[in-house]
């Protein structure tokens, strides 16, 4: 460690992991988290995912069993927390897989020791995302199969193709599935890996049976990393379309303050920064956890650190063009709107906003800030806050006053809103918990090819 | 199965479940049926020697074919086995009859659907309905099925029997000699039949009294008169005679009218289209009403002050002659509104009308008949004849009777109906002096009233009775059933039948036997007519040409005339939704808002801005009025355009002794409410520190946008007859729509429907909103709902303020879907739920909607409504045969929204097509909002026709598409408000 220390290239291009692991130290640190028992903080954790889990249970159950009314859902705003944190929790899973296909197109070494955690991520807050639009609907015994062209009784009619709500039933299906896809690709030779270590007949045979016959081939590597790349190529411009076609439930609408052009970057820039961020939140919580210093290395948390800061310029020129067009375009309703926003009764919800989403991120101009764990840690919750109120005040703020004075109103929660998301919450941190408890939360595979090229790179090291 | 059942419900108690109503209807009448295995009449056929009962029925029969056969010619209601001529399973059939409020009768006709009266009409050939009714008529029928209604007889609460109730009067009846202990008390009455008992029963115990109260009535108007003229009279109006309506604290468009008429009257001069010079209305008044709303000009004033206004103004116009003493208490721009209204009054002599409301005292309604005679009104805009009811000064009568009662006087008091106890004047503790004495109570639920009586008799519905009412002037109509009794009720003219001693007491006995006595020969036909046209020809009074006693006059009105006192002043008004507490369980009406406060649920003190301020009150403060030493709580509400120092106050909340619905539903005020100040009176207020939660319907009360401070056009258009003039003269308006990305609608062939509000007629006055309740079994969905915004009504009457906060104008605007042709709910649909139909209706497929909301959020009319919660849940049985079996009723978790009364066009598509597949005619549609206004202001038709009604009135200069810049291309459009100013007042 010393030697690195003087090395002026090492100052320059630290390796991505450090520690001085070899292939064996890897396989065994990662490993053994799944192996061994899990440390006491994973009990801790669970102690609180599963109840937060059962709650979303409850409350969906006494929703469907009571109706959209146990929410704070009402005339005019027919959309509150339900679409505000479906929209939220798609933008979280935004970040697994640009950082895992975009990324890895753009052969950024780097991702390699936290797409795997990403990934999951994203497949979880997807899976938290998609409870809102099946359960936010009226009859969701009905919408859970009339929004698919499936054949039913009402096979001679047709779903509206017109309406961008059908075209969010596809996005994110096909988000979902393909970043499933993507994930579980990149797990088989870790899986293969884990079978081989596994000293019980089950483990043995539950991972036997995941990893799908890999033996480590090099037939089986070409292929592998072939059906990887084109995995990657098929999910980068899903990471955008998804956002972009959720972003056209409001664009194309003609609510002043939804009806807008400018919704599919920004909503796609917003997702990848609030993707960024939950993902610095969970490797910071579970780099202390596990101990993974090594691995996610700062190198690591400063990158989307920068991420973070690059996104959050971008949302933040987005809120003011979006004030710019507003008054440019002359429209009284849209410069109302917008105004009302900032101004109106929503305007606690709008200033929070602007201080989480645009105020908070300007610390990571400062590499004291992009280095310091606490202050990223704090900095990725309060983006994480800011977005939540970025989509609360698009849908809340637009719909609470539209066009007929008369019909104005408010959206207050109720402790079903509040229990639901909080509910999402637990089936994430419990879906999270249970990943890191049974699957490699690190790309075992993809570390070791990193691994060597920088160690040799640094011509250093203890051996 | 589906004919008119005798139900009766009396003998349950607790929860039972029938399988039929047939089997719940367990009458004598239904057993003695079921034994008789022929309907009455028809086993007589079959006895030797009944020939000529043969042809008499046989000559009935012809004579009842020769009428529309929807009458039905015997008293008994009878299951359609028995046969209604031309009765179609699942068609409706349509009974004419009549109601009364307060002595005052509404001709109606009832929708019946297999027997079940669902939907109230006007009846268009009444003089005072003319087709329309108002929001308490359209609600009246769930009334008649309230399930707290009161079921059974009972004696202190204890159950008993209509026999035991005979029984204990013809005992009763013995020991009342010359009737010195009697006394009758009823609502203000004018049947015919019943005056007929009434003078039996002064004969029969001749030291009785009846009294007669309404906790609103016109007395005030008819001892004006009295003094005007010498002898008690009633005055109508022509308000589409005058071209000038002045109203001293007057809602003669809104709750001081009992009857559609003057609304009608009024609309009538508000067209400008069909030629007719545009009236131009003043309200002076301190509450602000839908009369001031109308208003061309309003000035606020106390209603203490009003009289020396209509003194001011009769010295304005040099009514007597001489120089009248006038109070000085004016400021300058009340003078100057006065001098300009006694001008263009003065300019059209003969053509105008001051009107006074029933709270102003006698002197003002004797000086008002003075003008208006000075003014040469008289027999052109206002004529007199005799009231239909009996006049008397029924606060000293009732006053008289506390006294009675409390020195022991009184042995039996017989309540025919209404809720004294809640609505007599406060001056005396009624429940106590009831106490005191035997009372037998007729009343319509188990209210305060019926708690304080010995006898507890449950009273029929209007519905469920016979009866006959007289209108204001005079016309009289047979209120006939349209189903026995629910829960074997009787109506006070058959109690009034025992009272009198006659041996026939039913209903349909006395009212057929006083008719039929009246028209001698000729009496069936005629007793057919009356009841197939709902009026009896010839009943009219005849005018009375009197002459006022001016000199009487002003010595009266000089010597009442008394500085108003300062300091605050309560003023007390019908509820928009109770009335005077007749309607507390009616939850209809409880959620169908005030036109002007939007209130829902609750009333309130309502108070100017300016007063507001002074006493530090805000929106839901609890305020203590007191007044002679009696006191009582009401939350505050601050409506702009209030009179300063005045405080306007709500009959008929706060039942203590109500059904589920109205138990507790708002603050009783009666209990500040004495003889000395009925109407209006001063008041001391405190501030009690507490609140409480009012609920509205609209919480942004103008179209000036809050933090920018801009108004939002091409919502309400609203401009002056001169720019109108310009507009018309000019081709009217200018609608430029741009391209579009979806193909233009179809318009080449079919009916394509749409519909015309005019704002210019439209008075607020929620008939249409509780005509569409019931039309479209639309769920009420109380107040805490309402509080988060999940009201369910298809059509709202949005209010909007402007100008000034003190003193603005306001405008009313039916809101309801609009029919957008690029409907923005449909694009967003995913399950394609909303769609348009090829007529241009966009239709609900509630069975489709998966309730996603989005159609909601994208209608920039907010005018779909969704289901939060199953609103249909836990609905008593009986309450369920209120529904319109035409209209689905919505389950929970689907969007709906009106459908412009779609069944009711497919209803007469199948007559139309059934009659020789003849088109629909114009007009032949009627939407259950446009059928209930009684403004003419709604008018829905066939656009494709250029010569319907609703074509030529799109083509109108008036006509525009509210937020048409979003080019949703809506087929409801509205004719703009028109202001018709006084040059000298603008």
């Amino acid at each position: 460690m010393a030697d690195l220390a003087i090395d002026p290239r090492m100052e320059l291009n630290p390796p991505l992991v450090q520690g001085g692991m070899n292939y064996a130290d890897v396989t065994e640190k990662i490993s053994t988290i799944v192996e061994g028992r899990p440390p006491k903080q994973w009990y801790i954790a669970m102690g609180i995912a599963v109840p937060l889990a059962l709650l979303l249970f409850a409350c969906l159950g006494y929703l469907v069993a009571t109706g959209i009314g146990v929410w704070g859902n009402n005339s005019p705003v027919g959309w509150g927390w339900d679409i505000t944190n479906f929209v939220w929790w798609i933008g979280i899973g935004h970040a697994g897989t640009l950082i895992s296909a975009i990324l890895f197109l753009f052969r950024q070494k780097w991702r390699t020791s936290i797409n795997r955690a990403a990934e999951a991520m994203t497949l979880f807050a997807v899976a938290c995302a998609a409870i809102y639009p099946l359960f936010h609907t009226g009859r969701p015994w009905r919408a859970a199969y009339w929004l698919f062209p499936l054949p039913n009784e009402f096979l001679h009619m047709w779903q509206n193709f017109r309406s961008p709500l059908m075209w969010d039933v596809f996005a994110v299906s096909t988000y979902g599935t393909v970043s499933a896809l993507f994930w579980f690709v990149g797990l088989i030779p870790d899986l293969a890996t884990l079978r081989d270590r596994a000293t019980t007949p089950l483990r043995k045979k539950i991972y036997g049976l995941l990893s799908l016959g890999w033996r480590g081939s090099a037939t089986q590597w070409r292929h592998y990393e072939l059906a990887y790349l084109l995995l990657a190529g098929l999910s980068t411009p899903l990471v955008l379309s998804v956002h972009s076609i959720v972003s056209f439930d409001f664009a194309t609408s003609l609510l002043p303050g939804w009806h807008t052009t400018i919704f599919p970057p920004y909503f796609v820039a917003g997702a990848v920064f609030s993707g960024f961020a939950m993902v610095v939140t969970l490797m910071t919580l579970a780099r202390w956890i596990y101990g993974l210093e090594n691995l996610i290395t700062m190198k690591h948390l400063e990158n989307m650190c920068k991420v973070m800061l690059a996104t959050g310029m971008i949302v933040g020129f987005a809120y003011g063009t979006e004030f710019f067009i507003a008054w440019y375009s002359a429209n009284q309703y849209e410069r109302f709107i917008f105004l009302n926003r900032a101004f109106g009764p929503y305007a606690w919800a709008y200033w929070s906003m602007i201080a989480c989403n645009v105020i908070a991120p300007q610390f990571f101009w400062f590499k004291r800030f992009r280095t310091s764990v606490p202050a990223m840690f704090i900095l990725s919750i309060f983006i994480n806050i800011g977005m939540w109120f970025e989509r609360f005040v698009i849908i809340a703020t637009s719909l609470h006053r539209d066009f007929l004075p008369s019909s104005w109103g408010y959206f207050r929660p109720t402790w079903v809103d509040i229990g639901t998301y909080a509910g999402t919450f637990g089936l994430f941190l419990t879906l999270f918990l249970l990943f890191l408890r049974f699957l490699p939360s690190i790309a075992i595979s993809e570390v070791k090819g990193v691994l060597h090229q920088q160690v040799s790179a640094a011509h250093g090291g203890s051996h | 199965m589906n004919g008119l059942i005798p139900l009766n419900l009396s003998s349950l108690t607790g929860r039972k479940y029938w399988r039929s109503l047939n089997q719940l209807a367990d009458s004598p009448e239904f057993r003695q049926w079921v034994e008789r295995e022929f309907p009455e009449g028809a086993s007589e056929l079959l006895d030797n020697g009944s020939r000529r009962t043969l042809l008499k029925l046989m000559a009935a029969g012809f004579g009842l074919a020769g009428l529309t056969a929807c009458r039905r010619p015997v008293e008994k209601i009878l299951p359609l086995s028995k046969g209604v001529e031309g009765y179609v399973h699942g068609r409706p059939l349509h009974y004419a009859t009549a109601v009364a409020s307060c002595g005052i009768g509404t001709g109606l006709i009832i929708e019946c659907n297999d027997g079940r009266p669902t939907k109230v009409e006007g009846n268009p050939r009444h003089p005072f309905s003319l087709g329309a009714t108002n929001a308490f008529q359209q609600a009246m029928v769930l009334d008649l099925y309230d399930p707290d209604r009161a079921r059974q007889v009972q004696k202190k609460g204890v159950k008993s029997s209509w026999q035991e109730f005979e029984a204990w009067w013809k005992e009763t009846e013995a020991t009342l000699g010359d009737g010195s202990g009697l006394r009758i008390l009823s609502a203000r009455t004018a049947s015919p039949s019943l005056d007929a008992l009434k003078a039996e029963i002064a004969k029969k115990y001749p030291q009785s009294a009846w009294i007669e109260f309404d906790a609103v009535n016109s007395d005030r108007i008819v001892e004006g008169l009295r003094l005007a003229f010498g002898q008690p009279l009633v005055p109508h109006y022509r308000f589409d005679q005058a071209d000038v309506v002045v109203a001293l604290d007057c809602d003669f468009l809104g709750i001081d009218t009992l009857t559609p008429q003057p609304v009608k009257q009024f609309a009538a001069r508000r067209r400008p289209q069909e030629g007719r010079e545009l009236n131009r209305l003043y309200a002076i008044e301190s509450n602000f009403t839908v009369t001031g709303a109308m208003a061309d000009h309003r000035l606020r004033a106390r209603a203490s002050d009003i009289g020396a206004i209509a003194l001011a103004l009769a010295r304005e116009l040099n009514v007597s002659g001489a120089e009248l003493k006038v109070l000085d208490s004016g400021n300058d721009r009340q003078k100057k509104f006065i001098a300009a209204v006694a001008k263009d009054l003065a300019a059209r002599r003969g053509r105008c009308l001051v009107v006074a409301g029933p709270r102003q005292p006698a002197e003002v309604h004797a000086l008002v008949a003075l003008i208006n005679q000075a003014l040469g009104n008289n027999g052109q805009t206002v004529s007199y004849t005799r009231p239909p009811f009996t006049p008397a000064d029924s606060l000293a009568e009732v006053g008289r009777l506390a006294a009675d009662l409390a020195a022991g006087r009184v042995r039996t008091l017989v309540v025919l109906g209404g809720n004294p106890v809640f609505t007599l004047p406060a001056d005396h503790n009624w429940a106590e002096l009831f106490r005191k004495t035997t009372v037998v109570a007729l009343t319509a639920d188990e209210n305060e009233t019926w708690k304080a009586a010995t006898w507890q008799l449950p009273e029929a519905h209007p519905f469920e009775s016979w009866g006959d009412v007289r209108a204001l002037d005079g016309t009289a109509s047979i209120q006939q059933p349209q189903i026995q009794p629910l829960w074997g009720g009787r109506s006070a003219l058959e109690i009034a039948a025992l009272l009198a001693g006659r041996a026939q007491r039913r209903g349909y006995d006395i009212v057929r036997g006083y008719w039929t006595a009246q028209w001698g020969a000729d009496a069936e036909k005629k007793w057919q007519q009356a009841l197939y046209e709902g009026v009896i020809e010839g009943t009219r009074f005849p005018a009375v040409d009197a002459k006022a006693d001016a000199p009487r006059v002003f010595a009266a009105v000089q010597s009442a005339l008394k500085p108003a006192p300062a300091g605050i002043e309560t003023v007390f008004y019908p509820s928009w939704s109770t009335f005077d507490g007749r309607f507390a369980n009616n939850a209809w009406l409880h959620e169908t808002p005030d036109p002007m406060t939007k209130l829902v649920w609750d009333n309130a003190a309502l108070l100017s801005p300016a007063t507001a301020r002074r006493l530090g009150v805000k929106d839901g403060d609890v305020l203590e009025l007191a007044a002679g030493g009696r006191a009582v709580r009401c939350p505050a509400m601050v409506l702009p355009g209030h009179a300063d120092d005045s405080i306007s106050l709500q009959l008929g909340y706060g039942r203590s002794a109500c059904g589920r619905v109205g138990r507790g539903v708002g603050h009783r005020i009666e209990g500040l409410r004495a003889a000395a100040n009925f109407w209006f009176g001063p008041a001391e207020v405190r501030r009690t520190g507490s609140t409480y939660a009012l609920v509205t319907t609209q919480e942004h009360h103008t179209l000036i946008e809050p933090i920018t401070g801009l108004k939002r056009h091409n919502i309400v258009e609203e401009y002056t007859v001169e720019e109108y003039r310009r507009r018309a003269a000019h081709g009217g308006h200018e609608s430029h729509h741009p391209t579009d990305l979806f193909p233009e609608f179809d318009y080449s062939k079919g009916y394509q429907w749409g519909m015309a509000i005019d704002l210019n007629a439209c008075i607020g006055c929620n008939a249409c909103m509780v005509a569409c309740t019931a039309e479209n079994n639309i769920p009420v969905v109380g107040k805490e709902q309402v509080a988060r915004g999940r009201e369910m009504h298809w059509i709202r009457l949005d209010r909007y303020f402007s100008g000034e906060e003190e003193d603005p104008q306001a405008v009313m605007q039916p809101m309801a879907c609009v029919h957008c042709e690029k409907a923005p709910c449909e694009s967003v649909c995913p399950v394609a739920a909303t769609a348009h139909s090829p007529e241009g209706i966009n239709e609900m497929a509630y069975n489709r909607c998966v309730g996603t909301r989005y159609c909601l959020n994208n209608c920039p009319y907010k005018v779909r409504r969704f289901n939060f919660l199953n609103w249909n849940k836990d609905i008593p049985e009986v309450r369920k045969m209120v529904f319109n079996p035409d209209v689905t009723v919505r389950m929970r978790g689907v969007m709906e929204k009106c459908n412009y009364c779609v069944q009711r066009i497919e209803e007469k598509r199948s007559q139309a097509k059934a009659e020789g597949r003849r088109p629909i005619r114009d007009g032949e549609v009627l939407t259950a909002c446009q059928q209930a206004c009684p403004a003419d202001a709604i008018v829905f038709g066939n656009i494709n026709d250029p010569e319907s009604r609703v074509s030529k009135l799109k083509r109108e200069a008036r006509d525009y598409s509210v937020l048409e810049e979003l080019n949703t291309k809506p087929r409801t459009t509205y004719l703009a408000r028109l202001r018709n100013p006084n040059p000298e007042l603008v």
